[in-house]
């Protein structure tokens, strides 16, 4: 098979729409519209991204447009991270804050450690992993938590009556909240290579690196989601202790998701 | 005096739920607050444990601003049981734990034994109790924190007559040894029974209704 994919290629391709349009057309499912624009959607944004991150990791460009790239992608998933959940309280700066936070932990060991030479060319791919990858967790463990002192806001005060600082009677909560939002990326992990090929690890071995190399890079973008999520999660969660209780210990009211 | 209330008032999305209420609660026996549904008894009680500030007016405890005090020592001073019983996941020493982890399995024994319950119930999972035992368990683990103070939301409103009467000797038994106790009811038989002292809450004002009858 060739490396690379041709225009061509990519116009065959397009047989696959078809074929999901098509099982929507006989079925009558009403779906063909969304089908071919979301399709459309999709490779006109990846053209876009694609055109863009020529501009931005080709040879010779300052890396500085690269961490420019980070930093906006940082941006732009707080952003859907918030519109996602809007019950969660202060979200978008939470996000942003969690976001920065496994940006450091995990660039700081990949890089840091000379896993990955740091050029545009690996920065922005796996910035883009971290990313992406943790954001359902991350809004997972905000909505869940939120979800949890809501509903629970009796057994909360009952602990809090007892003289518990906020932190204390929160913890039963943000654990719960955390092993919710941590387990489907470990059920993830464990599956992996068994039960499906992941896509970084396919898309290098279409590109035509050898499956070992490819197995390689591919364990390391898991250990680096798996570290991306677990921190998100944990950072979403503690802040969200802080701004969910006052100064004096005392559980602010929450809004529930019919009120936004 | 254990409470006092100076110009107190709470508003709740545009409404007083107390109003200006003005008002001493003596340290000594069990004091009653009567008063229909939505009077606010209730939020009465949490701004006495602080699980609620007034938007107007102080608080005084022992003759203190609770502004000047640390709301979590205040809160193991202050102890407070709820309307509904909320066990927390485990056995019942686990529940009575949350409030002491250094508790011994003695201590706990006897905050059980002060609630008229067996000891034998340590190792029980708590949400097995009845509703009656759950509320007991409840008050137990309020006094693991050696509270000076009870701050009782209705604590028996879900309860038939029998554990009713076992919950209300076992306050009377406590404020026997000392604890003073704020009883909050609107059932003005139980009012009559367990009071030594009532205050009545209509429309947001607290008021002294009378003397209680006792035990």
């Amino acid at each position: 098979m060739n490396d690379t994919v041709s225009w061509l290629g990519l116009a065959v391709s397009l047989l696959l729409v078809a074929v999901a349009a098509g099982i929507s057309w006989w079925q009558r499912l009403g779906l063909q519209r969304q089908i071919i624009i979301a399709a459309v959607r999709a490779l006109a944004q990846l053209l876009l991204v694609g055109a863009a991150l020529t501009l931005v990791i080709s040879p010779g460009r300052s890396i500085w447009w690269s961490w420019l790239w980070v930093a906006a992608m940082i941006g732009y998933a707080s952003s859907v991270a918030r519109r996602r959940a809007p019950e969660v309280p202060h979200l978008l700066t939470l996000a942003l804050a969690s976001f920065g936070a496994a940006a450091v932990v995990t660039l700081g060991v990949l890089f840091g450690l000379h896993v990955f030479p740091l050029t545009g060319r690996t920065l922005v791919p796996i910035a883009g992993m971290m990313v992406g990858n943790s954001m359902t967790a991350t809004v997972l463990a905000g909505r869940r938590l939120t979800d949890e002192l809501r509903d629970k806001r009796d057994e909360v005060e009952a602990r809090l009556a007892l003289g518990q600082h906020s932190r204390q009677a929160a913890t039963p909560y943000v654990r719960s909240a955390l092993r919710a939002a941590l387990t489907p990326q470990i059920e993830t992990t464990k599956a992996t290579g068994l039960v499906f090929l992941p896509g970084a690890m396919t898309g290098l071995i279409l590109a035509g690196v050898a499956p070992l190399q490819a197995v390689l890079v591919q364990a390391v973008v898991m250990f680096l989601v798996l570290a991306a999520t677990a921190t998100t999660t944990a950072v979403i969660a503690l802040g969200l202790v802080r701004r969910l209780f006052t100064q004096d210990h005392r559980l602010r009211y929450l809004p529930t998701p019919a009120d936004h | 005096m254990a409470f006092e209330f100076q110009r107190l008032t709470v508003l709740r999305a545009g409404r007083r739920v107390l109003e200006e209420i003005t008002a001493t609660i003596p340290a000594a026996g069990i004091t009653v607050v009567a008063g229909p549904s939505g009077a606010g008894k209730t939020t009465l009680l949490r701004l006495c444990n602080r699980l609620e500030i007034p938007d107007e007016g102080t608080v005084s405890y022992r003759g203190r601003p609770m502004d000047e005090l640390d709301p979590l020592t205040l809160r193991r001073r202050v102890g407070m049981v709820f309307q509904r019983p909320t066990p927390f996941p485990g056995s019942v020493a686990d529940n009575l734990a949350v409030a002491h982890p250094e508790a011994t399995t003695g201590e706990l024994s006897t905050a059980l034994t002060r609630v008229a319950l067996d000891s034998g119930l340590l190792g029980q999972d708590a949400r097995s109790l009845s509703g009656g035992e759950l509320q007991r368990m409840c008050l137990a683990r309020t006094l693991v924190t050696r509270p000076e103070t009870l701050l009782l939301d209705e604590p028996t409103s879900a309860l038939d007559a029998r554990p009713k009467q076992v919950f209300e000797n076992t306050a009377r038994d406590l404020a026997g040894q000392g604890i003073t106790i704020i009883w909050v009811t609107h059932d003005d038989a139980q009012a009559a029974r367990v009071a030594d002292r009532i205050y009545q809450l209509r429309e947001g004002h607290l008021a002294r209704a009378a003397e209680g009858t006792g035990p």
